[in-house]
């Protein structure tokens, strides 16, 4: 045991850039200008109505939100288990929840007069989304991406293209997410003066991971209220996939407060925990400081950082953030894992039970409901996060089994 | 006419490191401050870099603790940290090297890296065994002022200097919160982005070193894209510390240590016939010699 691993305390706790101990600004000097600036324009927006009706009214007319919440019931047969409501994020725009959270920052780019964005994206769908975002506004639009994840997510890689974003391969390191966000962070630190990087999670320096979920968390404000319309009461609980965990904290924030509510968060068990080869960072990590925040992190006896693995390119990542972890050691959220063969399992039997296509992604959380749906319906209503649809992953899933290349 | 700069007693008294740069400066001089990479290309080569350097005229040098997520860094050396890490280099490697180092030469040390390797090794416990190893100070690129007071104070407790780090994008209002609880010297990043050899240098440098100056009473060093002997001349007429990296880096790939030590003697050349006159210079607001 090494006693300094611990996080630090008491100070942390006022600490406007942490959730408890975690999160934090653990950046190069040359950003923290631009995390100020940022910061400062976020508050402005935040007390601007203009802002929000503008931001609300691009959620309605261009993302096509309200999504909706839809009762499964083959779902229900098969898990056991009911009632189960799947919140429909893969019903918006470019088919995934990531794309609230770009047009939120596209917006605040454009209040702080910055005309080039730059994004890293591990599964594609949070690069979609920032090039959408960039077409909409005319924006320069650059997307870091692993090479490895080009090859997986190859139709995401010509959607961005042909919406005129630059996708960059990124060829250093593990060749996955994690490195796709080392190369957009030494890119803002280069370019930070006309630049915008637009996260795609709940991770990175503050003010990133209260912001990102603050523009996702319309995701649980939505299903709350449409949960009460259907059925009068909250959930028991609500489950979401989480890689970074921003789907899984804008679904969770509006039910943080509501303590019968159980809120658990599906991570990715790869090829199992106990093979070393996986992404649950919060089930297996130590806290530790990667991407400028300090937050539960896959890394070995030096830390250096593991690297992670995980069939969806989307959760193949070593870190998460930090209000998840926060959230973990307070014991107000509960984080399991499911492994690639579970969620492969899952991502075939929503298509065949419900006509739905799920992404590799939250496939895992579809999978923790088949099996475990049952131990969950006495608490109440199922809530869980359908986070993206799973075209991007068809020709992925195809090759895996066997089918040859069909894309 | 040379004017050497003048001491401040201020930041004299105790730092080995301010020391050294400040000696070399009465001499009308810049201090020169090579970054070697721990374990590249492998632990002796690294060892020998190191003992090249302070044979070739360093003043400070900086040993580089390689982390798998340099991301303050450009391609020549996240290539060096792979190579490093891919042949086993450790933090424990890597202060065992310095034990060494120490035992044959006085030369201050920095160990240059990221905040991950340490605060999973135990901040105290790093900081206490890095000074028992040789160390005299410790720059952590992503602790920037202010972001943990905790760990930064955890530097100054074990007897280290904390390097901090000054960007272009630095406010003036900020540059004394950064120099505060920093000690040593403080680290100028000569333009925004990660490290790397650059042909070309910020024509506003010198005015944003006077910036700094007026402010702050450590020496202030440049680094982040010194690539050649004209450059390293550049910065030194206006600066009181020439920081070199990636470049270094590049000829002990094609040479080994001997060419590291080669290019470093080279740099100190034509460092030393470059007159130190600051005040002119920021009048004038020159900066770049020809070539």
């Amino acid at each position: 045991m090494n006693p300094d691993v611990a996080v630090p305390e008491a100070p942390a706790l006022q600490d406007p850039t942490r959730f408890g101990a975690f999160g934090g600004r653990y950046v190069p000097e040359t950003l923290i200008a631009a995390l100020d600036e940022l910061e400062a324009a976020y508050a402005e927006a935040g007390q601007d109505p203009a802002f929000h009706a503008e931001f609300e009214s691009l959620l309605r007319d261009f993302v096509g939100r309200p999504c909706p919440l839809y009762r499964a019931r083959r779902l229900e047969s098969a898990a056991g288990a009911g009632p189960i409501y799947l919140k429909r994020e893969d019903l918006n725009h470019t088919g995934a929840h990531k794309i609230n959270n770009t047009i939120g920052q596209a917006l605040l780019a454009l209040r702080m007069g910055k005309r080039r964005i730059i994004a890293e994206t591990g599964a594609g769908q949070h690069g979609v989304a920032t090039a959408t975002a960039c077409a909409l506004f005319d924006l320069e639009c650059v997307v870091y991406m692993g090479a490895e994840d080009v090859e997986r997510q190859a139709l995401n890689v010509f959607r961005m293209e042909l919406m005129g974003a630059e996708v960059r391969p990124v060829t250093s390191g593990t060749r996955t997410l994690k490195d796709a966000t080392n190369e957009a962070i030494r890119d803002w630190v280069t370019n930070v003066e006309d630049t915008h990087y637009i996260i795609g999670s709940v991770v990175g320096p503050a003010p990133f991971p209260r912001m990102v979920r603050d523009f996702q968390s319309v995701i649980g404000r939505e299903a709350r209220a449409q949960m009460l319309e259907a059925e009068g009461r909250l959930p028991g609980s609500v489950v979401a996939c989480v890689g970074g965990g921003s789907n899984a904290m804008g679904i969770f924030h509006p039910f943080v407060g509501d303590e019968g509510v159980r809120l658990i968060g599906v991570e990715a068990a790869g090829e199992g925990v106990e093979t070393g080869r996986h992404s649950a960072s919060l089930s297996a990590g130590k806290p530790g400081i990667l991407h400028g925040a300090l937050s539960y992190l896959l890394q070995d006896d030096d830390g250096q950082v593991a690297p992670a693995h995980s069939v969806s390119a989307g959760l193949d990542y070593p870190g998460v953030g930090p209000e998840h972890s926060h959230l973990r050691d307070a014991g107000r959220a509960e984080y399991v894992s499911v492994g690639d063969e579970a969620a492969l399992g899952a991502f075939h039997r929503l298509s065949e039970l419900e006509g739905i296509i799920p992404a590799l992604e939250t496939s895992h959380a579809i999978a923790y409901l088949l099996e475990h749906g049952a131990e969950l319906a006495p608490d109440g209503p199922i809530l869980l996060c359908l986070s993206g649809r799973g075209d991007k992953d068809v020709a992925h899933v195809a090759r895996i089994e066997g089918r040859g290349s069909i894309l | 006419m040379t004017v050497p700069i003048q001491p401040d007693p201020a930041a004299t008294p105790s730092s080995p490191i301010s020391r050294a740069i400040r000696a070399r400066n009465d001499r009308g001089q810049a201090a020169l401050i090579p970054y070697v990479c721990a374990g590249y290309p492998d632990r002796n080569a690294s060892l020998d870099l190191l003992l090249a350097a302070a044979d070739a005229g360093a003043d400070v040098l900086e040993l580089g603790i390689p982390f798998s997520d340099p991301l303050a860094d450009g391609p020549t050396i996240q290539r060096a940290t792979f190579h490093a890490l891919e042949g086993g280099m450790t933090v424990a490697g890597a202060l065992d090297i310095l034990r060494e180092f120490r035992s044959r030469r006085d030369t201050p040390v920095v160990l240059f890296t990221y905040l991950n390797p340490v605060h999973h090794y135990g901040m105290d416990r790093f900081v206490k065994e890095a000074a028992e190893a040789g160390a005299q100070g410790l720059l952590l690129t992503d602790l920037p002022a202010g972001a943990d007071a905790t760990l930064e104070g955890a530097a100054a407790r074990g007897g280290l200097d904390l390097i901090r780090l000054l960007a272009p994008t630095t406010s003036p209002e900020r540059i004394p919160r950064v120099a505060e609880g920093g000690g040593g010297f403080l680290y100028y990043i000569s333009r925004t982005g990660v490290t790397g050899a650059r042909t070309e240098l910020r024509e506003a440098l010198a005015r944003e070193i006077e910036v700094i100056r007026a402010r702050v009473s450590l020496p202030v060093a440049v680094g982040f894209g010194i690539s050649s002997p004209d450059q390293a001349a550049a910065v030194a007429a206006v600066a009181d510390g020439v920081v070199v990296g990636s470049a270094l880096v590049d000829a002990m790939t094609e040479g080994g240590a001997e060419a590291g030590g080669r290019f470093l003697a080279e740099l100190r050349r034509a460092m030393d016939a470059v007159p130190r006159n600051l005040d002119a210079v920021a009048a004038s607001g020159v900066t770049t010699p020809e070539g």
